[in-house]
């Protein structure tokens, strides 16, 4: 879809033309560059890329197709006063989600009160049964979340979505930095830029501070990634953090449950690991709970974490608090567990299965964007202002079919941010996935995260699976 | 370290060395078939390349004829031939990309970065204008990694599993050259001194690129003994067999110092090199150097099997 003919927010210009603070120092840096130069860098940049592998699968591309998500190297940028407020907003939803998450497969609460319909649950496979009356290593459902953002004005940012099962892209966030320290390095001597390389020492501190109850060395604990294996799409974030963190990368086949714990086949025998920090979906985690034709998992792993032998991250099942149909009541769930008003608010979401919202989608389907409840990536969903009239009429089809899977949501003017191009800069849309790491120490927020952005003129969609790329972006310093 | 890791790293060494020994045996056909006057016995040379390299089968059931560019073509980069080197620098690039946190960047980014090359190279039918810079590139990618490996990884279990890919790897393909070309060569006994005889065993020295060496060492006349001689027992000689065990010996060795103790497989090791330095070439050639060769295949792939196992390579 185009933007063209609404008034988006630019985050490096006022409407004028003059520019934002927040962006003066580096555009007086850009001016000052041979533009040449700039186009060198450019292009340096992705062989560098391309080199040390910082790859990603497509799925449903041809087989094992390597691509590289495109870097742009202009910065996004953020002021330390926006950066407060969101970190605000970003604490008390997580806080929020792991609260949910706690009461769901508990009391119900949230239930009972009224606050959310038992529909919500009923038929959902994001909720697991096999999570019920458990509590997870310190209480922490959601050790690594992602919260999508996006921003419609200067004051306004609302979150498009929780990331709440396997978050993936802070290998981006973490390689665009060194990336642009590498390329441009007196950029970081003249602007005061928050760091971001210590993310894998957090995590990893982060982990080990939900040990289960059956790690009782006095050494620390293991932690070990674990990854479907080198044709899933994010492999190389999975090998990069288990790298940084100084822990063992394993797959399925490389796990068995010995004495009641779950250990992993070394060269000297199997050795017990405490914190599997796990790449690979519910389904897929344990052969005897769940999938029972999955590889990628360890038979009997369920059994272990219920006795308290290992802490699997993000626990099983919190898949239910990002889950689209849950989104649109998350305005609710924070008031309720928090007693606070949510500082970060919601896109207005219509739910489909409520016969006048879906009257109402139907009605206004070439202004909306519909997405599949369960979907993920930007597959299977409908953006209305850029679908012809045929694909138009063919969701409409679908969605009358199955009114149950569908949210719909107004289209979003969302901020722009220069990207480079062979004529200079150009406006781009943008979102920001801020990473959040859970423990029983606190909450900690990364400051920045992954900018992803859609390369192409006018378009909304950021997803690296669908044409978009990445930027590094800075939070500056006090 | 993983199990699963240590097969890694040590298969992307194999895979590196069967390239390399494959792109050398290669250039020696090439070469040979370039001397060679009419088509019949060029396609001779092509078929005796394949058969050194033990595809010669795999090869009949695709093509009829032996002609140079179809071999060599088939050897480097055709899809449904498993073993050609673009399949083996790919398996290569694939093992490393598994153990990606057990190598340093330089290991993993010459093994990417070789493999990008040879798959850019490769993409389209290699001719012999460019079969020279094709061969020279798979070539570089196997001593590269070689190097990288040498300088910037540390002297761990990683490195010894690498290095043991790698001797083992070599140690066998020595001994499959020798086996099969000398074989191909005992009929022309007689010829002893001719100049086509000649080329033959220079041949030979070249497919393991000891032809400066033994030239350097016997001050240019070949002779057929001493050319087994250096190929199985010279310790100076990086490829023959005698070197390869030696290399083993030490790094099994670093293995049971890091791991506080020895496994079957060291028995083996031993029991093999310990021969390996009592034998003569005399002796050899008493026994036979075909059945002396054929025995010190199958212990060598028993020695890698016992490694598999005594590591816990698989499950």
């Amino acid at each position: 879809m185009t933007a063209a003919g609404r008034t988006n927010y630019d985050e490096m210009l006022h409407e004028d033309g003059s520019v934002r603070p927040a962006y003066a120092d580096f555009r007086n840096w850009y001016d000052s560059q041979d533009k040449g130069w700039l186009k060198r860098q450019d292009a340096e940049a992705e062989r560098f890329f391309r080199r040390i592998g910082i790859t990603f699968n497509v799925y449903g591309d041809d087989a094992a197709e390597e691509r590289l998500i495109p870097f742009d190297m202009i910065p996004r940028i953020i002021t330390a006063r926006e950066w407060r407020k969101l970190t605000r907003g970003i604490e008390q939803r997580v806080r929020a989600l792991n609260a949910f998450l706690q009461d769901l497969y508990h009391r119900q609460e949230i239930i009972r009160s009224g606050r959310l319909p038992i529909s919500a649950l009923r038929d959902n496979e994001a909720f697991l049964s096999q999570m019920i009356g458990m509590t997870p290593p310190g209480g922490v459902y959601t050790h690594i979340v992602g919260i999508d953002l996006v921003r419609t004005g200067p004051e306004e940012f609302m979150v498009l979505e929780d990331n709440a099962r396997t978050p993936s892209g802070v290998s981006y966030m973490l390689e665009n930095r060194e990336t642009m320290m590498a390329m441009f390095p007196e950029l970081f001597t003249r602007i005061p830029v928050r760091p971001v390389s210590d993310y894998p020492r957090r995590l990893a501190r982060s982990l080990r501070a939900c040990a289960p109850p059956a790690f009782k060395g006095s050494g620390r604990p293991t932690v070990a990634v674990l990854t479907p294996g080198i044709y899933n799409s994010a492999y190389f974030e999975h090998a990069f953090l288990a790298d940084q963190m100084g822990a063992e990368l394993v797959e399925g086949s490389d796990l068995r449950v010995v004495d009641g714990r779950v250990a992993m086949r070394t060269t000297t025998g199997f050795k017990a690991i405490d914190v599997i920090y796990r790449r690979v979906d519910d389904d897929y985690l344990d052969p005897l709970s769940f999938q029972p034709d999955s590889v990628l998992g360890v038979a009997g792993i369920m059994d272990v974490y219920r006795s308290g032998g290992v802490t699997i991250a993000n626990a099983p099942g919190t898949g239910i608090a990002d889950d689209k149909a849950i989104y649109s009541y998350m305005p609710e769930i924070v008031e309720f567990y928090t007693g606070e008003k949510p500082i970060l608010s919601n896109v207005p979401t219509w739910r489909c299965s409520e016969p006048d919202a879906l009257a109402y989608v139907l009605d206004n389907l070439s202004e909306l964007v519909v997405k599949e409840v369960h979907g993920s990536g930007g597959y299977g969903m409908l953006i209305g202002p850029t679908s012809s009239k045929k694909e138009l009429a063919d969701f409409e089809t679908k969605l009358r079919a199955r009114p149950d899977n569908y949210i719909a949501q107004p289209t979003l003017s969302l901020s722009t941010v220069p990207i480079f191009t062979k004529e200079g800069l150009a406006p781009r849309h943008v979102d920001l996935r801020p990473f959040v790491l859970v423990s029983p120490e606190g909450i900690d927020i990364t400051p920045g995260g992954l900018t992803r952005v859609a390369l192409k003129k006018g378009s909304l969609v950021v997803n690296s699976s669908q044409g978009g790329g990445t930027k590094d972006s800075w939070v500056l310093d006090e | 370290m993983l199990g699963r890791a240590a097969n890694g790293v040590y298969w992307m060494s194999r895979y590196l060395e069967r390239a390399e020994n494959t792109a050398r045996l290669i250039d020696v056909g090439f070469h040979l078939a370039l001397t060679r006057g009419n088509k019949h016995s060029q396609d001779e040379e092509w078929k005796s390349v394949l058969t050194t390299t033990g595809q010669v089968g795999d090869y009949c059931r695709a093509h009829g004829e032996f002609t140079g560019a179809q071999v060599f073509n088939f050897l480097l980069r055709d899809k449904d031939n498993p073993g050609s080197v673009l399949s083996m620098v790919e398996n290569a690039r694939t093992n490393a990309r598994m153990v990606r946190n057990s190598l340093t960047n330089a290991v993993w980014e010459t093994t990417n970065e070789g493999w990008m090359h040879l798959r850019d190279l490769l993409a389209r039918p290699v001719r012999e204008t460019n079969l020279g810079e094709v061969l020279g590139q798979i070539r570089r990618t196997g001593t590269l990694v070689r190097g990288a490996l040498e300088g910037t990884m540390l002297r761990n279990e990683v490195f010894n599993f690498a290095r043991i890919g790698t001797f083992i790897e070599r140690a066998d393909s020595t001994a499959r050259i020798l086996d099969v070309k000398y074989y191909v060569l005992l009929p022309s006994a007689a010829w002893v001194g001719s100049s086509l005889d000649n080329v033959q065993w220079d041949t030979l020295l070249r497919s393991v690129a000891g032809n400066r060496a033994y030239s350097w060492l016997n001050a240019g006349a070949l002779e057929s003994r001493g050319i087994a001689k250096f190929l199985i027992l010279d310790g100076q000689f990086p490829r023959s067999l005698v070197f390869c065990y030696d290399k083993l010996r030490s790094n099994m060795a670093g293995l049971a110092k890091q791991y506080g103790g020895e496994t079957p497989a060291h028995e083996l090791l031993r029991a093999t090199g310990k021969a390996l330095h009592e034998t003569s070439i005399e002796a050899i050639f008493d026994m036979g150097l075909h059945e002396f060769l054929q025995d010190f295949i199958g212990k060598t792939g028993n020695l890698g099997n016992a490694i598999a196992a005594d590591y816990r390579f698989i499950e």
